[in-house]
């Protein structure tokens, strides 16, 4: 372990995984892990057997290997470092792993079946006890091979740290193209690794505030593309939307309760910006807050007893708790000058947020028991922080060489990596839950 | 002809409050109510320019502190020529844009431009301009005048833009 340290540290801070999505170019991506963790469990991915025509679609052990190390739970070996490259259990000699002190191996093999038919076998060995702790064969079409890897980085995750994984969701977020005379804003939806990333609305207006519903199957927003700000949902499957709110004044921060009934929305119909609760089926809108100070960006507790959300009625912006019928306020944050838009991590007990301490808008994670607040970022400008469902990382955006870009942090601050997108401005990341159908 | 020496008047304070508001940045020495910044020595040949259409149209944002809705005195004088000019030209129509600059959260801005806005509008309501004259849009931080990320750059972003 001790052994590990160095060489693991030195290999995050320089570590640059050069992925590039071979499908669309425009898309390319590469992510960098700024900050590695010292302690990860020594796992060694050795490169799938492929068998069949050309290259495969998809590299399933790459995609496995690159969530692996993002996730800052795990420390893996290089391949050059590999005494053997063993493709199934008869083939692996737990001394070659012990020597090079891997305490988990991943081995598998992709067969190509039919034309756009693959079989994807896989197996996880405790190198220590010399034990398989895991193997599954599946079967399935090109499309799906990326999803798949990310399908078995949960099983390995959850076999080597007893927790659930994250890797197989998936991020919503806006990027914004700069032209000469307009700007083109994009919304997108990518796998959590940022791969894959297919558009679901263009428009020359801004697009801001993706909100996923609780079976991520649809996304509320903001869009200005009738010139002033609206919300609507549209479902992913078909791409239908339907205009939500569009009430005078300004119509924002849309967040779901979690049964998917209500959107608690911002309006200022009224004359100033509060929150309502707007039953979706009903279209029935009722208003929680009623102060002259903001009162915005709401987000509900996961059990739907409550309702988080920013106001200035202190002079600066803080989060308050409310019951989620508007009733009992009480202010939860009190260290730091700013502190915004927050939201529930899925136990919750803590909440992420945009904190300004006096040295800049940085991403936190406040305990809503102790009322403690961890600063988790160093950047100056950072925003919309999203946890992972399983709670183990945060997503958020941030400003790197003058342009906005992804960031990813894990919860206890100590692993970090920006995503990386070739072109346009990157923001408003939001995670999406669990609920994701193959 | 009363109210277009009147409106000379609050023009003319206007674009020489505005003129020195812009220079410092900042309010001005300001004591017991007294403005030490309404003095011009006059070199700006500001008089020339008096009640042309373009003035209004060339002084129409309306600049903010960091995180603040608070129109500041010197804007007020501004707020109440354009309010002015509404009651003297009763077809028009006037669009409050509220914008604020990039530092914090998008919604938590997108409210703060609709307070900006909401705040020039109520002068302008006591002025005596009736609401259905104005229809007030945030932007929020989306439409930045200056995409800098410094003081100089937020302190043009934070503002309100009176649109005829």
């Amino acid at each position: 372990m001790k052994n590990n340290k160095g060489r693991c540290l030195t290999r995050a801070l320089v570590a640059w995984i050069g992925l590039f999505l071979c499908m669309n170019a425009q898309a390319a991506l590469e992510i960098e892990i700024t900050q590695g963790v010292e302690a990860g469990i020594p796992i060694a991915v050795v490169p799938f057997e492929w068998q069949g025509a050309g290259l495969p679609p998809h590299i399933v052990s790459d995609i496995i290997e690159a969530d692996l190390k993002r996730s800052g739970r795990f420390d893996a070996i290089p391949r050059g470092d590999f005494l053997s490259t063993p493709h199934d259990h008869k083939q692996v000699n737990f001394k070659d792993w012990r020597l090079i002190k891997a305490e988990a191996l991943v081995v598998g093999r992709v067969q190509q079946l039919g034309s756009d038919q693959y079989q994807v076998e896989f197996r996880l060995f405790d190198v220590f006890k010399s034990k398989q702790l895991g193997g599954f064969r599946y079967k399935v079409p090109g499309g799906s091979l990326r999803k798949l890897a990310h399908q078995i980085s949960d099983v390995i995750y959850l076999k080597l740290t007893g927790e659930r994984g994250a890797f197989d969701t998936r991020i919503a977020y806006v990027t914004v193209e700069r032209g000469s005379v307009k700007q083109r804003y994009l919304l997108r939806v990518a796998d959590s690794d940022g791969f894959g990333p297919v558009t679901i609305l263009e428009s020359n207006e801004p697009i801001l505030s993706p909100s996923w519903s609780p079976d991520g199957q649809t996304l509320a927003y903001v869009s200005f593309e009738k010139g002033r700000s609206m919300i609507f949902t549209q479902r992913l499957r078909d791409g239908r939307r339907e205009l939500i709110a569009q009430f005078q004044g300004l119509n924002g921060a849309p967040a779901w309760s979690p049964d998917g009934r209500t959107l608690a929305v911002v309006s200022s119909r009224e004359g100033n910006p509060e929150i309502y609760a707007l039953n979706l089926q009903s279209k029935d809108m009722r208003r929680l807050t009623n102060h002259l100070a903001i009162d915005t960006e709401p987000a509900f507790s996961p059990d739907g007893r409550h309702i988080i959300f920013t106001s200035d009625r202190a002079g600066r912006p803080q989060i308050y708790r409310m019951r989620s019928d508007g009733t009992s306020v009480e202010r939860l944050t009190f260290e730091g000058v700013y502190n915004a838009r927050a939201s529930y991590a899925a136990d919750g007990k803590r909440l992420t947020l945009v904190t300004n301490q006096g040295s800049g808008y940085r991403i936190g994670v406040f305990f809503i028991d102790s009322k403690g607040l961890l600063v988790l970022t160093d950047t100056t400008l950072d925003e919309s922080p999203s946890f992972a469902p399983n709670g183990a990382m945060i997503l958020y955006a941030t400003q790197q060489g003058g342009r906005g870009v992804l960031s990813a942090v894990s919860a206890d601050g100590r692993v970090k990596q920006v995503l990386r997108f070739q072109k346009g401005d990157v923001r408003e990341p939001a995670w999406s839950p669990y609920n994701r159908k193959l | 002809m009363r109210n277009k020496t009147s409106l000379a008047i609050v023009i003319l304070l206007a674009l020489t409050l505005a003129a020195c508001g812009g220079k410092k940045g900042v309010k001005d020495g300001e004591e017991d109510g007294v403005s030490t910044t309404a003095l011009d020595d006059g070199s700006g040949g500001l008089g020339s320019e008096l009640g042309a259409a373009g003035d209004l149209a060339a002084n129409n944002k309306v600049y903010f502190e960091y995180d603040s809705a608070a129109v500041t005195d010197d804007s007020r004088v501004l707020v109440e020529a354009h309010a002015q000019n509404l009651l003297d030209n009763p077809g028009v129509t006037v669009v409050l844009e509220g914008h604020a600059d990039e530092r914090g959260t998008r919604e938590y801005n997108l409210a703060l431009g609709e307070r900006r806005a909401l705040a020039v509008a109520e002068i302008m309501v006591a002025y005596g301009v009736t609401r259905d004259r104005m229809q007030t849009i945030s932007y929020g931080e989306e439409r930045p005048e200056s995409l800098e990320h410094n003081e100089s750059s937020w302190a043009l972003n934070r503002r309100v833009v009176i649109l005829r």
